[in-house]
């Protein structure tokens, strides 16, 4: 029997669920609009679902026959953000960044404040008032400031989520839009539940604080305690041209050309036997994929392999451009190949993988 | 009546980049259409609006002028899909890593500012801001299909919608000098209640952030006796505190210097004081960097006059203001103008 056909497909339901998720917002553990949706998306399909201590949201959808493995895929909740910090005169607040956002991407983009979406703006000072050389300086998020009108200073409060203000589109190709770091690991995963393969014991995970250190997928890991564990995410794509013309070897991945399959980063030596399995499931069932330049970056894997005894671990992600802006773009195609590989090594996973000869 | 914001809200979704300002001009055009006598366009585009006066002739005129061009960008190359660009008008290239545009190719595609890593940088750049030269734009389509679509020259305009703060504060991009479009717009339409013996021109110009074009132009054709540059001024806020800044919402600016006419200036301010209109003196020593630092000079010369909207953040696609100014601006204006006295040139003086 093929499991190509029971691959989960991406269709519109998909893409509709990936844009409410991405104009839905959630920093840290504070990801309740995430959480409902993916609730609401996953309980039939689960034997059981809870949320744990530190909001990660835990489903386990049981194997159809015994001695199963049991699998942990984990995608984050969290995206990056702001949160107010003080309240000055006029509407005016500071902010502190959530997350690894380089401050060069700030002024003079819209944001939503709070529970309630309240919009603002970050703004900056008008070209005409600069100084001299001004212009060469970075704007620091200490310099700037959340703005949401003089007469709206009271529907804001320390303590409040800032995010960016940006709809999503599907573009052409392309999927536009904010948080795609890590809603499409998200829809993902919602996915593969749905479509769950009979011969593993699916042990998902939907994590908070990824961004601020790997927290969630910590915790969700020792409660899991799985055999092995998958990590979906999304990596970036500097696959820009150059200055000069020449080369770009510093690319990380590449859009367009398939899941990208980590080797090493920062926190994560992927596991060599998980390695080869994927592979050797994309090769002959004809996915492409990419190897992603092994370098800076990290995700929930750098903390999955080093909890109880340690885990087998592998990330699997979507390459976007953009990410920890307010605007990122993948690829459909790229998307949907990464969905199709990680099904299908699920569904062909033998017993035996990570038994040592 | 004309719901001024929601006139306001249109104009704002609309491009109209300097040369280019035609989506703009069709719009005012069509709203102005019922509140002026006659109406045509200037051999460069900008917009000639004449409400008529009841004075004896020959019936003195004054010119409203209120640029309608916004700033933007222009694609200078394409690289694998990626486009290049410059600005038109003044921009500053912190904002516009991540920033929402729309590119006007054989259609309108949406796209994002994008800013490449430092590695693929000239050494040396770090965390510092990326060069106008080294962003791109990326539209998200495929290189094909981008050189297929645009070429060198196409327009790019802010894509940020324009929204609502408390309190009517109006959000976008290019409420400069767009909010001075719907206070003439207010102007012309008390105007119409009115019997007012002198001309009003009412024209939208063209250019301003460019070439000053229109400021230069349409007063030739027109040869007002007075004219009022109607434009955004700047508003206190996060980095914008001294004495060139006003509080948002809290009443308009009437310019004092090279650019103005201190008799023209006394009268206008007279009215304001005696309506209660909140103003502010504007200091604008050398060049106010209004259309009035162009009509001013035109023909023999013109007695100027600079009114001023504040505005936050100017030239970012994220400027506010307050609707209130807005309307301070057109109900001053019209107050002027309804009671000016046939004979007020001759009344005009320099010196007490």
């Amino acid at each position: 029997m093929t499991t190509k056909n029971m691959a989960p497909l991406i269709e519109k339901e998909q893409i509709d669920l990936l844009e409410r998720l991405s104009n839905a917002c959630g920093i840290l553990s504070d990801v309740g609009e995430i959480r409902k949706i993916v609730l609401e998306s996953i309980k039939p399909y689960c034997d059981d679902v809870h949320i744990d201590a530190l909001g990660n949201v835990l489903a386990i959808r049981k194997a159809q026959q015994p001695d199963a493995l049991r699998v942990m895929v984990a995608a984050h909740m969290d995206e990056v953000g702001f949160m107010v910090v003080e309240k000055e005169e006029g509407g005016l607040f500071r902010m502190v960044a959530v997350g690894g956002i380089d401050s060069r991407y700030l002024p003079g983009k819209p944001v939503l404040a709070g529970k309630e979406h309240v919009p603002g703006v970050i703004g900056a000072k008008p070209i005409h008032l600069m100084k001299k050389d001004e212009m060469n300086n970075t704007m620091e998020l200490e310099d700037l400031r959340l703005d949401v009108g003089p007469d709206g200073g009271d529907k804001v409060k320390p303590g409040d989520p800032v995010y960016f203000a940006t709809k999503f589109q599907q573009v052409g190709p392309s999927l536009m839009g904010k948080a795609l770091d890590d809603r499409l690991g998200v829809v993902s995963l919602i996915s593969l539940i749905q479509h769950a393969p009979a011969n593993i014991e699916l042990l998902a995970a939907f994590t908070v604080q990824e961004e601020i250190g790997l927290r969630g997928a910590r915790v969700a890991a020792y409660a899991f305690n799985p055999d092995l564990a998958i990590v979906m995410d999304s990596t970036p794509s500097h696959d820009l041209p150059t200055w000069d013309g020449s080369e770009n070897i510093y690319y990380n991945t590449k859009l367009d050309a398939g899941p990208a399959i980590y080797v090493a980063d920062t926190g994560t030596l992927s596991d060599p036997r998980l390695l080869q399995r994927l592979f050797k499931i994309a090769s002959e069932n004809e996915i492409p994929y990419q190897i992603r330049q092994p370098g800076k970056g990290g995700t929930d894997a750098g903390s999955i392999h080093r909890q109880r005894a340690g885990i087998p671990s592998v990330s699997i992600s979507v390459p976007g451009r953009y990410a920890h802006s307010p605007v990122m773009i993948s690829r459909f195609n790229d998307w949907k190949n990464t969905l199709t590989l990680v099904h299908t090594a699920l569904a062909e996973m033998p017993k035996n993988l990570l038994q040592r000869n | 009546m004309i719901d001024i914001k929601d006139f306001l809200h249109n104009l704002l979704s609309l491009p109209g980049l300097s040369a280019y300002e035609e989506p703009a001009r069709q719009k005012i055009s069509e709203t102005w259409k019922p509140l002026v006598d006659e109406m045509y366009v200037s051999p460069i585009g900008s917009l000639h609006a004449l409400s008529r006066g009841v004075g004896s002739e020959p019936r003195p005129k004054i010119l409203l002028a209120c640029h309608m061009d916004a700033i933007g960008m222009m694609v200078t190359g394409i690289e694998d899909g990626f486009l290049r660009f410059t600005e038109v008008g003044g921009i500053d290239h912190r904002l516009l890593p991540g920033m929402r545009v729309n590119v006007h190719g054989k259609r309108d595609l949406p796209g994002v500012i994008v800013m490449p890593r430092a590695e693929l940088l000239p050494e040396g750049n770090g965390t510092a801001p990326v060069a106008m030269k080294y962003l791109f734009i990326d539209t998200g389509l495929l290189p094909e299909e981008v050189a297929s679509l645009v070429k060198i020259g196409d327009l790019v305009s802010f894509a940020q919608e324009p929204s609502e703060l408390p309190n009517d504060i109006v959000m976008g991009h290019t409420l400069d000098n767009r909010v001075s479009v719907a206070a003439v717009t207010i102007c012309l339409e008390e105007l119409k209640k009115v019997s007012h013996d002198w001309d009003v021109w009412a024209v939208a110009t063209v250019q301003e952030e460019e070439t000053l074009g229109g400021g230069l132009t349409s007063p030739y054709a027109i040869q007002p006796d007075l004219a009022i540059a109607i434009d955004v001024t700047f508003a206190k806020g996060p980095g914008a505190s001294d004495y060139r800044t006003f509080p948002l919402g809290k009443g308009v600016t009437l310019g004092i210097g090279s650019n103005v006419h201190p008799g023209f200036f006394k009268a206008v301010k007279d009215v304001a004081d005696r309506l209660e209109i909140p103003t502010h003196d504007e200091l604008m020593p050398l060049y106010s960097g209004t259309d009035a630092l162009a009509m001013q000079i035109v023909r023999e010369g013109i007695a100027t006059l600079v009114l001023g909207i504040p505005l936050r953040y100017m030239h970012t696609p994220v400027e506010m203001v307050a609707m209130k100014d807005i309307q301070r601006a057109g109900r001053l204006m019209a107050a002027f103008i309804a009671g000016l006295p046939q004979d007020f040139m001759q009344r005009l003086h320099w010196d007490d």
